[in-house]
């Protein structure tokens, strides 16, 4: 019972009665491998059947089982919340994982996030990238006291105040904010939004044991939250919808005084 | 040959990892983490729900304790799991958050006065103490006694995570992203690191360590549908396992979550359920309360699911294109908690079912969740045939769980292993003994091995399809080693999982690169999940008994008599097809809590012979310690402290349970 209990019927032909044909979609990738830099860089262009409810997470595994093995891109939780397949879909930097073919049409041109490492085809080094940013504006929490008691009682916070800094905290590194960016387009070493999102949320949270002087050493520059041009793309294309127009300009205000001090 | 030599390596950067590098980096050891995704993107994000730890700040939480905590987890294990594990769990839970609060988590806090909630379908008004204030607060869970689970909004196993990468970045702790642990080194029963492989450049280099320390998580991907990440492949067990002497306990325990979304199984956590949420019928019909009139919907895990798979086999579940499922309804909770509180599942339901779940049912069904079973090991996490080899978190089997992990237990777990095995290994290369004096011949040879089998699948003849036979042993996991499961199922798995083993040592590949090759991954990875899923299914069709998330429909009962044991198997010969399979006994007599019946689920069980003699001598002992504080009823009924490193010991304290002064109150 318990293999035709999970028999998926094939779509098409399935209980609502929508028998539409099937969509024959043209996916190009670019491909190149930096390990081999005799071929130069290519689109590729693969055809395959829409199904119903397919993602690019399902196309793409799809298109590498049955159709190019060699094919490089990075999928972890297929659910939208660990970041690590953001690519630029049809000229805009998003998460494929929940990108549904239906919201696109039958031909889907991808490529790999601009400004981060290479590693392969579709897949960038975002990790590397996080970390030396992480390691550049010290995003951790400077904690007031290194060794509390854990037997005792955690020490209180505004419940408003955690959920604000829960809000900042949802950021997950996927990169598409400085795939976006102008200014990372100049300037290399810019922290981007997700940096100095890092910064104002720390800045928010009453347990860091930082001062406004502390992060203006940080961010206080043009690598930091005055290279921001606000051209604002960073917000439009975050997939978690962070206030980061808010959040930036916000810290650059702060920033701004301690710089007149 | 490159040899990269530390005091500890870390294979595997998710919480329990990182907690255990955190911990013997703290104790002046160098310590490197490998990790194939950068480790914010570790499974331990997808965690929504939350974290049991006993604090008892909510009102609904009140005169929570360890106590309850240890009683709760041990009737989810049905008795599986290992009680003096537990109880040192339990008492690490409360420190765990309490730490992770003080390290940056943004865990939803306690505000006083009245709210409303959803109990039992029915909006009820409680009140929130003046003096839990800005507490962590805690949410319902399945299978708990009180509301325990901590947790972030729904993102918990999210902000955990950054928290935990960010202090393991703020120690200077290295991980090398984006390498994969081939093969463990050893000789002569102690273990010394392992080959590593270069996922972007396919370089091999070897690791060596004085304590090597698996957590590399679950192996759900051995399944079609799991709710599992797709890094969770089990190479973690694969790898202890290949040692031929290192053991994993338990296989056979695997838990299928009752709201994996359909088709797609992504998981939409228990907190829909916990905070009030229903499951529903084809007629929308709320059926759970006909099954399980105690816990209805909160029922532990493996009995929701199974609940839900039964009541679907009698045709009342709701039909699509895809097949059958139940409906979770959460549009009782409003828009504005499902907003806040419930905004993961929001998304997931928005984006990949395009159904706003604050007017619409969500279509569900058990999807494979968790492995109970893992790298055995004793309570320091380390193994007991390998010396030197440690585990933590999902890739273990300490064996906190048994055959099923109550909901809450798992991110709680990692974080609370993490710190107690963090230290034994600190421990463990404080012992000059432990020094490593291996000869690099030794290493040598390892490295040779590895690239060996590398060459032969790159270079080979084999003309079988790495992804067909991946896609057939996932397909025959879920089809015969589900939920319900059967003798000839289960021998018909054994039997084709061992034909496929056979065909991947003849596998070819199309793309012969050396460098990053995808196929290649699949290749070598589908050869060490066969192994993992030969010790499930094999576990699974021995064990003539149904415990806990192992549900045979021929064995129905529970069978303390001839089963209360924990499965153990090892893997003898390279050539060999099956694991060989030796059980180890659970001690009724040195049980805090004898077995019993659970408090839902099934009522019919065989008992062991040595059950009613124990819990009449606990019943007594607690009779004559009747007015004593509860721990020294506890210490005289098992005693465990000593079990703790010394720096996690002591009570916790809570509101009603102050320690020493009264605390101030109100603030």
């Amino acid at each position: 019972m318990n293999d035709a209990a999970i028999k998926i019927v094939p779509a098409g032909n399935g209980g609502n009665g929508k028998g539409a044909a099937r969509r024959e979609l043209r996916i190009s990738a670019l491909r190149y491998n930096p390990q081999e830099p005799s071929r130069s860089p290519r689109m590729q262009t693969y055809e395959l059947e829409e199904a119903d409810g397919m993602t690019l997470f399902i196309a793409l595994n799809e298109i590498r089982e049955k159709q190019d093995p060699s094919l490089q891109f990075d999928f972890v939780c297929r659910a939208g919340i660990c970041g690590s397949c953001a690519m630029v879909i049809n000229g805009r930097p998003t998460l494929a994982c929940r990108t549904l073919t239906k919201n696109l049409g039958p031909d889907i041109t991808l490529a790999p996030l601009p400004f981060f490492e290479l590693i392969g085809d579709l897949s960038v080094n975002t990790g590397k990238w996080m970390r030396g940013m992480s390691e550049r504006v010290r995003g951790w929490l400077h904690m007031k006291d290194p060794n509390p008691d854990l037997r005792r009682i955690e020490e209180r916070m505004d419940p408003d105040l955690a959920d604000r800094v829960y809000e900042l905290n949802r950021c997950i590194e996927c990169g598409c904010c400085v795939a976006a960016c102008g200014t990372a387009r100049m300037r290399e070493d810019f922290v981007g939004a997700v940096g100095l999102n890092r910064v104002a949320r720390f800045r928010l949270d009453p347990r860091d044991a930082r001062t406004d002087d502390d992060f203006y050493d940080v961010i206080g520059d043009d690598d930091g939250v005055f290279g921001c041009m606000s051209l604002l793309a960073c917000h439009d294309v975050c997939p978690k919808d962070l206030p980061l127009a808010t959040q930036i300009a916000f810290m650059r205000r702060k920033m701004v005084t301690i710089g007149f001090k | 040959m490159k040899i990269v030599y530390t005091d500890v390596l870390v294979i595997g950067g998710g919480l329990a990892g990182l907690r255990v590098a955190i911990g013997a980096r703290r104790r002046g050891h160098d310590v490197i983490i490998l990790s194939l995704v950068p480790p914010k993107r570790s499974h331990s994000a997808a965690a929504q729900g939350g974290m049991q730890a006993s604090l008892g700040n909510v009102i609904k939480g009140q005169g929570d304790t360890e106590d309850v905590h240890f009683e709760d987890t041990v009737r989810g294990s049905d008795w599986g799991a290992d009680q003096r594990v537990v109880r040192m769990f339990v008492n690490t839970a409360p420190k765990a958050v309490r730490e992770l609060a003080a390290w940056g988590v943004p865990w939803s806090r306690v505000r006083k006065g009245d709210r409303t909630v959803i109990i039992n379908g029915q909006p009820v008004t409680i009140t929130e103490r003046g003096e839990a204030h800005g507490l962590v607060a805690q949410r319902d869970f399945g299978g708990t006694k009180k509301w325990r689970t901590c947790y972030a909004s729904d993102g918990t196993g999210h902000a955990m995570l950054q928290t935990m990468t960010d202090q393991a970045i703020a120690s200077a702790i290295p991980v090398h992203e984006r390498t994969e642990a081939m093969a463990l080194i050893h000789d002569a029963g102690r273990c010394y690191g392992a080959i590593v492989r270069n996922l972007i450049t396919g370089e091999l280099v070897a690791y060596v360590a004085k304590a090597t320390t698996i957590t590399t998580g679950g192996a759900g991907r051995v399944y079609r549908v799991t709710t599992n990440a797709v890094i969770c492949e089990g190479i973690g067990g694969a790898l202890a396992l290949e040692t031929g002497i290192a053991t994993l306990g338990n296989m056979e325990a695997v838990q299928f979550h009752p709201t994996g979304i359909f088709p797609a199984g992504i998981l939409v956590t228990e907190g829909c359920r916990g905070d009030g949420g229903l499951l529903k019928d084809v007629d929308g019909h709320r059926f759970m309360p006909d099954y399980e009139p105690e816990k209805k919907e909160l029922a532990s895990r493996d009995v929701v699911s199974r609940r839900m798979e039964e009541h679907i086999a009698k045709g009342k579940g709701a039909k699509s294109r895809f097949g059958e499922h139940i409906w979770l309804d959460i549009t009782l909770l409003g828009e504005k908690h499902i907003r806040h509180n419930l905004r993961e599942v929001f998304e997931i339901c928005h984006y990949f079912l395009g159904v706003d779940p604050t007017k619409e049912w969500i279509p569900v069904r058990p999807a494979q969740h968790y492995t109970m079973g893992g790298v055995r090991t004793n309570h320091t996490g380390e193994s007991p045939t390998l010396k030197g080899l440690f585990a933590a978190g999902e890739a273990a089997c300490w064996d906190m769980h048994g055959f099923n992990r109550l909901g809450g237990n798992s991110v709680a777990e990692t974080v609370v292993a993490g710190m107690i095995v963090g230290e034994y290994v600190a421990d463990f290369c404080d012992r000059m003994e432990n020094d490593v004096d291996i000869p690099t011949a030794l290493v040598h040879d390892f490295l040779r091995r590895e690239q060996g089998r590398l060459d032969a699948l790159v270079d080979g003849r084999g003309t079988e399809d790495a992804s067909a036979i991946k896609g057939r042993m996932q397909d025959l996991m879920t089809g015969k080693v589900g939920i319900f499961r059967r003798g000839e199922d289960l021998q018909a798995a054994v039997d084709e999982l061992q034909q496929l083993l056979a065909k991947s040592r003849s596998i070819g590949l199309k793309d012969r690169s050396r460098g990053a090759n995808p196929e290649l991954v699949t290749a070598y990875r589908v050869q060490k999940m066969l192994k993992v899923a030969l010790c499930v299914a094999y576990g699974a069709l021995v064990r003539t008994e149904s415990r806990g998330a192992h549900f045979r429909q021929d064995y129905p009962r529970r069978n303390d008599a001839e089963w209360l044991k924990r499965t153990l198997a090892t893997w003898r010969g390279e050539s060999d097809t099956l694991p060989s399979l030796a059980w180890e006994a659970l001690d009724v007599n040195a049980m805090e809590l004898p077995p019993g019946w659970r408090g839902y689920g099934a009522k019919d069980y065989v008992d062991h012979p040595d059950t009613p003699r124990r819990a009449t001598e606990v019943e007594a002992l607690k009779q004559k310690m009747a007015g004593r504080p509860r721990f020294a009823v506890q210490q005289a009924l098992m005693p465990y402290e000593s079990l703790l490193p010394e720096r996690f010991r002591g009570r916790n304290e809570r509101i009603d349970e102050p320690i020493d002064e009264p605390l101030e109150s109100g603030k």
